[in-house]
């Protein structure tokens, strides 16, 4: 037998590396175990998170992480045809410090997460799979990793959607399509200077940006760009259980986002330097699993920690606060020394107490709101038609914008329509 | 711009690859299936329909796991790569 660790971690994205840190502060022995040849080797996502709960746990962190930009505006576009409808979020105090989101990419992100880790006394083993769960009885006591046995007091599930570990806790089954959503995304690399001209950036500043429309066909989701220092990520999010009933390749809706030509000038000259894939927990509050059993705790996408509500799609910070909430539980539970079931309730509380379980609960209802499919094509067309109109002066008489919107409406959606999902709009997000 | 291939795309990002296949099909549930799934969530164009049938690599696994749950024939057995092996990114 090796040494026995208070702690294993598994899996060195925000989550993981969040938990880590917290315990090793507190100095417990803790060992964190990844897959990738690095902490962010494995890892993927949009591009943005909200600096607030990291920063509670490193102070000041954007003075030393590998930031690429802080989100100085937020954008959001109705695409139809060739046309194209923005609104625009700026404010002043975005782009001070403490700053409200970042841009970042995984991979150098979670390597200087990782690096933290290591800072505060853990200990970082990269390289290294967790095959399987040690069990005495109905007690997790530790992973078979690469052959040999580490025996743990706790062990601590951050290894992501696809979670092989809490299925193995039996604390959760099989993903459904209907409760996933698939991004796939391009880093396009261009001059910084090119992308401040392009986008109208100063300095670090950074723009968030989300589109939907037609281009997806109708599968519910949409397309961002994040503005990088020196490069562009560009992508699609769309709902797994459309694609595979449409018969549709995100990476075709993704060509197709591209070519728009609301797009395609942003983009132009980028070169292509990264193409990538992950899946997202997006069913909310339905799919969060048990969190925690004898020994063992799951947290961030692995307990399915994720709210999206249309205008954003929040899961890095769930991953962090819901780390730190694991690894308070495991040090008070280490403070007792008592790891059972019953010690470690304490994790449902914390997160019951925190932003994490109340926000899923505020949003529970905005999955099953969002595969309304009219949101990603009829309204996006009727407000790019109704813009196009409004914007159009061609020696014909006008009409008033509300007799404008009821021709766009006419053969695509009833007034009863539109007001149900407007109620159901109100109820939701 | 004209429209990539995702065999270009892949081509770019960086890949240890295992001679140990993580990605195991059950040819013969495999045959009798209809839908083909696997051909349009695999990001990686893993899976190919070819005459009728699918046919697949592993090489280009972009470890996303759409494909074990959009399977509902349960013809594939998708794990993940060894530790160290598989897909390296260097952005993310």
């Amino acid at each position: 037998m090796q040494q026995k660790f208070d702690a294993i971690v598994v899996g060195g994205g925000p989550a993981g590396c969040a938990c880590s840190y917290r315990m090793a502060q507190s100095g417990l022995q803790v060992l964190l175990v990844e897959r990738g040849k690095f902490a962010g080797a494995k890892n993927m996502w949009g591009g943005a998170f909200f600096g607030p709960t990291l920063n509670e746990l490193i102070p000041d962190f954007w003075k030393e992480a590998p930031i690429e930009r802080f989100i100085a505006r937020q954008k959001l576009s109705f695409l139809s045809g060739e046309d194209c409808l923005s609104l625009e979020f700026a404010a002043p105090r975005f782009s001070k410090p403490p700053y409200n989101g970042f841009i970042a990419l995984r991979s150098r992100f979670d390597r200087w997460l990782a690096a933290k880790v290591e800072q505060a006394g853990g200990i970082v083993a990269a390289g290294l799979q967790a095959d399987d769960l040690l069990w005495d009885g109905g007690r997790v006591m530790g992973i078979r990793a690469g052959g040999d046995e580490l025996p743990a007091d706790v062990v601590i599930a951050c290894d992501g959607v696809n979670s092989l570990l809490a299925q193995k806790a039996k604390l959760r089954g099989e993903l459904r399509p209907g409760e996933v959503k698939q991004g796939v995304k391009e880093v396009l690399e261009l001059p910084r200077e090119v992308i401040e001209k392009r986008f109208g950036l100063a300095g670090e500043e950074g723009l968030a940006w989300q589109f939907v429309g037609g281009f997806t066909r109708g599968v519910p989701g949409g397309a961002f760009i994040y503005t990088n220092r020196s490069s562009l990520s560009v992508g699609v999010v769309v709902a797994l259980k459309e694609l595979m009933e449409k018969g549709i390749k995100a990476n075709d809706l993704l060509e197709d986002f591209k070519e728009h030509p609301a797009v395609a000038g942003l983009l132009g000259g980028g070169k292509l330097v990264e193409y990538s894939a992950h899946l997202i927990p997006v069913s909310g509050m339905e799919m969060v699993p048990k969190l925690y059993t004898d020994g063992f705790l799951v947290a961030g996408d692995a307990a399915a920690f994720v709210v999206g509500t249309g205008l954003i799609l929040e899961g890095a910070n769930f991953a962090v606060a819901s780390g730190v909430a694991a690894a308070e539980t495991t040090i008070r539970a280490k403070e007792r020394g008592d790891f059972s079931t019953r010690s470690l309730a304490c994790y449902q509380k914390l997160l019951e107490e925190s932003f994490i379980l109340r926000d899923l609960r505020t949003y529970k209802k905005a999955p099953s709101f969002l595969n309304n499919p009219r949101i990603y094509t009829v309204y996006p067309e009727l407000a790019c038609e109704v813009a196009g109109q409004v914007f159009t002066s061609d020696g014909r008489p006008r009409k008033r914008t509300w007799d404008l919107l009821r021709a766009a409406m006419k053969d695509r959606v009833s007034i009863w329509q539109l007001a149900s999902d407007l109620m159901r709009a109100k109820g939701a997000i | 711009m004209s429209r990539a291939r995702v065999e270009d795309k892949l081509a770019v990002d960086k890949f240890d690859v295992d001679r140990e296949v993580h990605i195991q099909v059950d040819g013969d549930i495999c045959k009798a299936c209809e839908e083909h799934y696997c051909v349009y969530v695999c990001p990686a164009d893993c899976y190919k329909l070819g005459e009728g049938h699918v046919t697949y690599s592993y090489e280009g696994c972009l470890e996303c796991g759409s494909c074990r749950i959009a399977c509902r024939r349960g013809a594939i057995e998708w794990t993940l790569p060894r530790a160290g092996f598989g897909v390296c990114f260097e952005y993310g």
